[in-house]
C-alpha cells in the first residue's frame, strides 16, 4: 500500500476576483512520478507553486505528511523546485550552485541547533550529485558557459543535493530541443527511480506526460479533469477534453441504445461500454489508429478521402464521414477522393458521458480547412507582388 | 558592410581624440616642463610638499563615498523591492535636486549651516543651546558647521548620492525573481537570500556607484570652498589654484593633476579586480 505524501484538499486560489484554481482536490503518494498536464493557463503551475510555497491557497489546505504546510515558508518545506528556466545562480560556478542548499546553516530537528555542514561533506555530496547528472569534471565551470541541458543538469542537481521527499519540476524541459528532451526524460526518469523520491512534474506536452509518469493529473480551467496512470487517460478519457488533449481522436455524437451498443450515424456499433441509461447522448471517441480501412463494400461506414500526409511511419488521411471528417492513421496509402469502408473492433470504441465540452473538439474538417487557408495565406502576397510588378 | 557602419564612430572618435585625449597629452607636456618648457621633473619631486592635501582630500573623499554607499544602499533596495507607485515617487524626489543648479544648492547649504544660519536658529529656537549650557555650565550660542570637514562631506554625500542610489537600484530592479525564489527553495531565509543571492549579484552597481561618487569627490573644489570656507583645502582646490588663482604655475597644476588621476585609476582598477567575480562594473 502506497503511503500518501501530498494532499491538497479544495485548495482555490483567486486573484483580483479571477479564479486560477477551483477547488482542487489531489493527493501525491510517496516515491509516485505525479505529473500535472494542461494547456497554458489551466493552473498547473499554480499547484505546484502551492507545493513548493511560493502561493498561498486562497481557501483550502496543503497536506504534508499529514501537517498543514499552509503558512510553512518555502525555505522550511522539504520540497525542491526545478525552475522553468533554471535560475541557475550567474555568480557562481557549478559546484557553488549545487552547493547552495547545502552551505546554509540547516536546524537540527531534534535540537534545534543551527548546524553546519563541514566542508568534506558539501565537498563529498556535491560530487557525488555530479556523478548522478552526469556533470563529473565541469564543476570549476561559470554555469553560463554550459549548454541547456548541462544547465538542466545542475538545476535538478542543486535540487537534488538537498536530499529532499519531493521534488517538483516546472516544465523543466520546455527549453530543450527534441533529441535532448526525450534523452532529459529518460534521464529524468533513471534518476527518480535511482534516489527514490516523489517527482512532481508540470508540462504540457502530453506526450512527455505519458512517456514518464505513474500518474497523470489533466487540468483545465482551473480544474482537474482526470487523473489516472497513463493508460487510463489514454484509453479511458473522462471527457472530450481529455480525449482531444491527449493525442488525436475523432469524437461523435453518438447515443447509447444498450449495453454495448452505440448508435453512430443510424447505425449500430458494438462497444465495450456499460452502465448508461436506455438511449442517452453520448460522446464517442475512436483513436485515429484503431480504425482499419477496408474495400468500400465491406465498411461498417463509408467515405471519401480528402487528404493525405505522408507522416513517416504512417499516413495521416482525413476521410469524410457524411460531412463530418475523421482523422485515420494508417499504414496504407488511400488516394485522395478514393471511396473507402472502415470498420472498428469493439475495444476501439470509447463512450463517455455529455461534458461542457462536448461538441468543442474531435471534428476534423478544420484540420484540412487550416491547411487551405495557410495555403491560401501564402498564393495572395505572391498575387499581390505580381500586380505591383506590372504597374 | 561592417566598415560602413564604423564610419558612424568617427565623429565621436574626433571629438575624443580633440577634447581628451589632446588635453591630457598636454597635461603631461606641462607636468614634465618648466615656465620656459624645459624639461624638468621638478613638478613630480616637490610633490611631497602637499601630502597632507592628497591624504585629505582622498579621506574624505572615501568618507563620503562610504555615508553614501550606506544610505543608499537599502534606499534602493527598497525602492527595488516596493511598488512602482513608491518607485516613481522614490525616483522624482531623487534627481529633483538635480535639477536645481549645483551652486544654488550649495549656496542653500551654507544658509542653512552658517552660525547664525537656519539650523541653528531653529535650535536656538527649541531652546537646546539653554539645556546644553545649563546642563554642563558652557556658553555655547551657536553649533559651528560651516567651514569644517564635516560640511564639505555632507555637500559631498548631498550631491552625490543620486549616483549612488540609481545605478545599484537599476541593477537590483533587474535582478531575476527567479533566482529569489531559487534561493529560498534551497533554504535561504530572507537574509540568506540577500547575502547569498542579491548582494553579490548587485556588486555592479556598488562598483559604478561609488566610481561615480569618488571620483567627483576627490576632485571637488567648489564644495570645499563654499562649505569648508577654504580652511581645509583639498586637491580640487589646489589644482585650482594653480591656474586660477594667485600661486599661478599650470606646470605644477599638471602634475597634481596627473598624480590625482593616476591614484583614482589605480583606486578603480583594484575595486574592480575585486568585484571582478562576475559581470563587469560600469567604470565611468
Amino acid at each position: 500500500m502506497p503511503k500518501e505524501l501530498i494532499r491538497l484538499s479544495d485548495c482555490t486560489v483567486s486573484f483580483d476576483g479571477e479564479v486560477v484554481l477551483d477547488k482542487i482536490n489531489l493527493y501525491i503518494n510517496d516515491k509516485e512520478f505525479l505529473t500535472l498536464l494542461g494547456p497554458s493557463g489551466c493552473g498547473k503551475t499554480t499547484t505546484l507553486r502551492i507545493i513548493g510555497g511560493f502561493q498561498a491557497p486562497t481557501a483550502g489546505d496543503v497536506l504534508f505528511d499529514g501537517v498543514r504546510i499552509n503558512d510553512v515558508p518555502p525555505h522550511k518545506r522539504a520540497v525542491n523546485t526545478v525552475f522553468q528556466k533554471y535560475a541557475l545562480f550567474p555568480h557562481l560556478n557549478v559546484f557553488e550552485n549545487i552547493a547552495f542548499g547545502l552551505r546554509i546553516p540547516k536546524a537540527d530537528p531534534e535540537t534545534g541547533k543551527r548546524e553546519k555542514l563541514s566542508e568534506e561533506e558539501i565537498q563529498r555530496r556535491v560530487m557525488e550529485m555530479l556523478e548522478v547528472v552526469n556533470l563529473k569534471g565541469f564543476e570549476r565551470r561559470r554555469v553560463n558557459q554550459l549548454s541547456g541541458g548541462q544547465q538542466q543538469r545542475v538545476a535538478i542537481a542543486r535540487a537534488l543535493v538537498n536530499q529532499p521527499k519531493v521534488l517538483l519540476l516546472d516544465e523543466p524541459l520546455g527549453a530543450l530541443d527534441l533529441k535532448l528532451r526525450k534523452d532529459m526524460q529518460n534521464e529524468l526518469k533513471r534518476i527518480q527511480q535511482a534516489m527514490g523520491i516523489t517527482f512532481i512534474y508540470v508540462t504540457h506536452d502530453q506526450e512527455e506526460a505519458l512517456a514518464m509518469s505513474d500518474t497523470v493529473v489533466v487540468m483545465d480551467q482551473g480544474k482537474i479533469q482526470q487523473i489516472g496512470t497513463p493508460e487510463d487517460i489514454y484509453n479511458e478519457p473522462k471527457n472530450a477534453f481529455v480525449a482531444d488533449f491527449i493525442g488525436e481522436s475523432n469524437i461523435l455524437d453518438g447515443i447509447m441504445r444498450a449495453d454495448g451498443v452505440v448508435e453512430i450515424f443510424n447505425r449500430k456499433f458494438q462497444c465495450l461500454d456499460k452502465g448508461f441509461l436506455p438511449d442517452e447522448p453520448v460522446d464517442v471517441v475512436i483513436r485515429p489508429e484503431d480504425v482499419d480501412i477496408v474495400p468500400e463494400d465491406q465498411g461498417q461506414l463509408k467515405g471519401t478521402v480528402t487528404s493525405v500526409t505522408f507522416k513517416g511511419v504512417h499516413y495521416d488521411t482525413i476521410v469524410d464521414f457524411y460531412g463530418f471528417k475523421w482523422l485515420i492513421q494508417t499504414t496504407d496509402f488511400c488516394p485522395v477522393d478514393s471511396h473507402i469502408g472502415i470498420k472498428i473492433d469493439p475495444d476501439g470504441i470509447h463512450v463517455m458521458k455529455k461534458s461542457q465540452y462536448s461538441g468543442l473538439f474531435g471534428d476534423y474538417s478544420s484540420y484540412s480547412e487550416e491547411y487551405d487557408e495557410i495555403g491560401d495565406a501564402t498564393l495572395e502576397p505572391e498575387e499581390e507582388e505580381e500586380e505591383s510588378h506590372e504597374e | 558592410m561592417k566598415n560602413r557602419r564604423s564610419l558612424l564612430a568617427v565623429p565621436y572618435v574626433g571629438w575624443m581624440a580633440l577634447f581628451v585625449i589632446a588635453p591630457i597629452l598636454i597635461m603631461v607636456v606641462y607636468s614634465f616642463t618648466t615656465a620656459a618648457f624645459d624639461p624638468t621633473l621638478a613638478n613630480y619631486t616637490g610633490m611631497g610638499t602637499y601630502t597632507s592635501i592628497f591624504l585629505r582630500s582622498f579621506q574624505l573623499a572615501l568618507i563620503a563615498t562610504a555615508i553614501c554607499l550606506l544610505v543608499g544602499y537599502p534606499l534602493a533596495y527598497v525602492m527595488a523591492k516596493e511598488g512602482p507607485g513608491f518607485q516613481r515617487t522614490a525616483t522624482v524626489l531623487i534627481m529633483l535636486p538635480m535639477w536645481v543648479n549645483f551652486l544654488l544648492r550649495t549656496y542653500a547649504w551654507m544658509a542653512i549651516l552658517e552660525n547664525n544660519g537656519l539650523l541653528n536658529q531653529l535650535f536656538d529656537l527649541i531652546g537646546l543651546f539653554d539645556l546644553i549650557n545649563g546642563l554642563f555650565g558652557t556658553d555655547i550660542e551657536f553649533f559651528r558647521m560651516i567651514r569644517t570637514q564635516g560640511a564639505v562631506v555632507l555637500g559631498m554625500v548631498y550631491n552625490y548620492l543620486p549616483f549612488m542610489v540609481l545605478p545599484i537600484y537599476s541593477v537590483i530592479i533587474k535582478l531575476d525573481h527567479s533566482l529569489l525564489e531559487a534561493a529560498r527553495d534551497l533554504g535561504a531565509d530572507t537574509a540568506g537570500v540577500f547575502r547569498r543571492v542579491i548582494l553579490p549579484l548587485s556588486l555592479p552597481g556598488v562598483l559604478s556607484g561609488v566610481t561615480m561618487v569618488f571620483v567627483p569627490s576627490v576632485s571637488t573644489f567648489a564644495i570645499s570652498q563654499l562649505l569648508g570656507g577654504g580652511t581645509h583645502m583639498l586637491l580640487g582646490n589646489l589644482i585650482e589654484l594653480q591656474f586660477l588663482g594667485g600661486a599661478y604655475n599650470p606646470h605644477l597644476g599638471s602634475a597634481i593633476a596627473m598624480v590625482m588621476m593616476v591614484i583614482v585609476i589605480i583606486c578603480m582598477w583594484i575595486m574592480n579586480r575585486f568585484g571582478e567575480g562576475e559581470e563587469q562594473a560600469v567604470v565611468l
